[in-house]
């Protein structure tokens, strides 16, 4: 039992178990750290919000080296990611939007990049209003406060 | 045996649990004193049958009972003890259980501290108390239910996984929920209140210790997760901005607004709807944290679907209390009229700063949570909204914070003088530009991040020190006779700059090297040399570890000798990396061992980490600093205070 344990184990010994590899990586430093940079803004398909570098996903690993290739041909950084995303028609279908970790800013996504500061507008424009609408305080005390204090003092 | 007793102490329970819910809020309503008293004998009830269904439950996972489903899949006869225990926790069932366990602690609590409160107020608090366990009772029972047995038991379990099998992991849960639970007195509190229709500064002192109690649980749960994230995923992260993170940032943040307007309310009579608001929200979010986890409402949209009683139960349990008490809060907010006004320089109007930050950053994380949930429901588009938004959306908030925090924790009550404190705060402002200064010449890059978060650390922490200073008058003898509210609030503000400190210069100045590196090889590391002296196949009790000894050289000299492994847990079937850390004051050095390469070399990475431990030093020292202002005497006297109240409804 314990000899097939041991065999299971080291045939699954053999999953990946970190994420990027060394032999993955580009010899040029320069393309390696812009590679490394995109790969942050990549999400892993198959895996919930982990990107490409950390996830031992095999599609994960799959999107690493086309990313190294596409910048190894001379991609810009955008060129790179549009086509991890979109593909090129006829030939490669691409990942679709949800691979990027932040959502392009147009179309209805400009709600979501719009509503940071829309809130804190919405905040600060509610505290004023609040803060107009307060009537200057009465610093005298209200009835019930008048004969708790007579009371005090009485005793 | 045992656990069809812990099942029915857990039915029992319910029973109990309506009984309270029911009885105190009329008697409340009617005058009726003996009803009232109800409250506090079933408080107590319901933490003995609560406590005695948590306790089975916890026999069956010790005694390893697979006849029990929830057992069989989360657990295994060679998971080690501490594992078993904390399984009790690490699974919906389970841990709904916790929450509720912990429920009723706090309203035993409730009434065992709340000797001082008027008696309708006490009556109400835990009969709110009573219906948020009410809740959770029938959704544990019908939906979630931790005492359903196997018709036939099998020998063994399918082991937890094996990445919940840490010590940090297992106290996670605790410490969260007792955060999550203690809102849900600042809840049922405003909640009272609102029935009432008495909102005052007494009321405002009766709430904060329980909001701090909350907020401190809530640091510490959150800080613990965030180490674990850190040295058990491997990479060196320490926070992701996953919705399981968010959904314990955000009541994090609206308790922390809810602390600071809680104190405007008790010494100013001010912003009082907006805390009960503010209470009303912070548990909401609790509640929605809570699910959101458990129930993978949105990291997978599917399990919602496979389970929709669960998910249905939910929606109801949150329309309920969220629908019911911002409907009581419509009714009855108008009728509690602000009596401090504060002119617009004033620590009145920081704090109110603070609120719209605070409230604002949670509104934002939360938008960027749904977002995915909503483009795919609304429109049908796959979106992910992950680490560079919240970056972006949420730093701008914190920075801003962080810059005015020195100056309202200093401003008069009222109408403050800025000239005055910032003159006061002339000498850590330039002490913070020289330290940003500093690091800009120093470090290679050219980023911002690094000297930006170090100069707002500094600030921080100079202004947390010169506010205690100038309270003092200047003097040495008097520090150490402030209160210790202001002691907690400096070593809290403190804190925030520590931990500040932390995350810049992790996230700026981190190096990484991943290579390749044959046995009795080395690699440079930063300023360090690491050598892979060997590897050795290890036998944990559950899982097999190839095990590698690196020793960490500085000019020759060994400075640390470490054992990172890569471990194989062979009944759950999954791989982990357990890194290996040397841990500095001044930073880490962070190693992990990968595979075996084709030419006989490991695949190894290693990070050099600057400042990292301070992250959680910062935790621990808001943690402490929330201590401090718990123990203050203003608190302790406010509870003797209150009771010549009580004496006096006795004597009407």
């Amino acid at each position: 039992m314990r000899r097939a344990l041991a065999a299971v184990a080291l045939v699954l010994w053999a999953l990946p178990v970190l994420a990027v590899q060394p032999g993955e990586m580009l010899a040029d430093p320069a393309l390696e750290a812009r590679a490394r940079a995109l790969s942050q803004m990549l999400r892993c398909p198959v895996c919930q919000g982990e990107n490409i570098d950390d996830s031992n996903a095999a599609v994960a690993r799959d999107l690493r080296l086309m990313l190294r290739e596409r910048l190894v041909a001379g991609d810009s950084d955008q060129e790179a990611l549009d086509y991890l995303v979109y593909g090129v028609v006829g030939e490669f279908a691409g990942f679709g939007e949800g691979i990027l970790m932040q959502p392009p800013a147009r179309g209805l996504n400009l709600i979501l990049w719009g509503a940071p500061p829309a809130l804190l507008l919405t905040g600060l424009g509610f505290a004023i209003t609040a803060r107009r609408r307060a009537r200057p305080a009465k610093d005298e005390l209200n009835a019930e406060e008048q004969a708790r204090l007579e009371e005090i003092l009485r005793s | 045996m045992i656990t069809e007793f812990g099942h029915f102490a857990l039915i029992l329970g319910l029973g109990v649990a309506l009984v309270q819910m029911i009885l105190p809020a009329v008697g409340a309503w009617r005058g009726w004193r003996s009803w009232m008293r109800v409250a506090e004998p079933a408080a107590l009830a319901q933490l003995l049958l609560v406590g005695a269904a948590f306790l089975a439950l916890t026999v069956a996972f010790v005694a390893d009972d697979f006849s029990l489903r929830i057992v069989f899949a989360n657990s295994h006869t060679t998971k080690p003890l501490l594992y078993k225990i904390a399984g009790v926790w690490g699974n919906h069932e389970g841990s709904m259980l916790l929450w509720l366990t912990i429920l009723t602690l706090f309203g035993v609590a409730a009434a065992v501290f709340g000797g001082g409160l008027p008696l309708r107020l006490r009556a109400l608090v835990l009969s709110v108390q009573a219906s948020i366990g009410v809740a959770f009772y029938l959704f544990i029972l019908f939906t979630s239910n931790p005492f359903l047995r196997l018709a036939e038991p099998p020998l063994n379990g399918q082991d937890m996984n094996p990445l919940l099998q840490d010590p940090g992991l297992a106290f996670h849960p605790p410490f969260l929920y007792l955060g999550y639970v203690g809102l849900s007195m600042a809840f049922s509190f405003a909640v009272a209140a609102l029935l009432e229709g008495r909102v005052d500064a007494a009321w405002a002192r009766w709430v904060r210790p329980w909001t701090l109690a909350a907020w401190i649980f809530l640091t510490i749960g959150i800080a613990l997760g965030s180490w674990w994230a850190y040295y058990e995923l491997g990479w060196g992260g320490f926070w992701f901005w996953d919705p399981v993170e968010n959904a314990s940032f955000m009541p994090w943040l609206l308790a922390t607004a809810l602390l600071h307007s809680a104190i405007v309310a008790e010494k100013r009579e001010a912003l009082k709807s907006w805390t009960i608001l503010l209470a009303i929200l912070a548990f909401s979010f609790s509640l929605i944290g809570t699910f959101l986890v458990r129930s993978d409402l949105i990291t997978s949209v599917h399990s919602f679907a496979s389970d929709p009683t669960r998910g249905a139960a939910i929606l109801v349990i949150l329309a309920i209390f969220l629908g019911g008490s911002l409907t009581l809060y419509a009714a009855r907010a108008g009728t509690m009229e602000a009596r401090g006004a504060f002119a617009v320089v004033s620590r009145e109007s920081a704090l109110v700063l603070n609120n719209i930050l605070l409230a604002v950053s949670a509104a934002v994380i939360l938008v960027g949570t749904l977002w995915p949930a909503i483009a795919s429901m609304v429109w049908g588009r796959d979106l992910s909204v992950g680490p560079p938004f919240f970056n972006k959306a949420f730093t701008p908030f914190m920075v801003t914070l962080a810059l005015i925090l020195p100056f309202g924790a200093m401003l008069a009550w009222k109408r403050g003088n800025l000239a005055r404190v910032a003159r006061a705060l002339i000498v850590p402002a330039i002490f913070a530009l020289a330290v940003g200064g500093l690091a800009f010449a120093l470090q290679t890059g050219r980023g911002a991040l690094g000297p930006v978060g170090m100069a707002l650390g500094v600030w921080l922490v100079g202004g947390a020190k010169y506010d205690l200073w100038t309270r003092a008058g200047h003097q040495p003898a008097r520090l150490f006779r402030l209160p210790r509210a202001d002691w907690g609030r400096a070593i809290a503000h403190g804190g925030l700059g520590v931990s500040i400190i932390g995350i810049a210069c992790l996230t700026a100045w981190t190096k990484e090297i991943v290579t390749t590196v044959p046995l009795g090889g080395t690699f440079d590391l930063g300023q360090y040399q690491v050598e892979l002296v060997g590897i050795a196949r290890e036998r944990g009790p559950n899982y097999v570890a190839d095990r590698a000894e690196m020793t960490v050289r500085k000019d020759g000299r060994t400075i640390a000798t470490l054992w990172p492994e890569k471990r194989f847990y062979t009944i759950a079937g999954m791989p982990t990396t357990e890194a290996a850390i040397r841990t500095g004051a001044l930073g880490d050095i962070y190693l992990v061992i990968g595979d075996a390469q084709p030419d006989e070399s490991y695949a190894v990475r290693g990070y050099v980490k600057p400042f990292t431990l301070w992250i959680w030093l910062g935790a621990g020292m808001m943690a402490l600093g929330g201590a401090f202002s718990l123990s203050d005497r203003r608190l302790r006297v406010a509870a003797g205070a209150a009771r010549t109240a009580d004496a006096k409804v006795a004597a009407e």
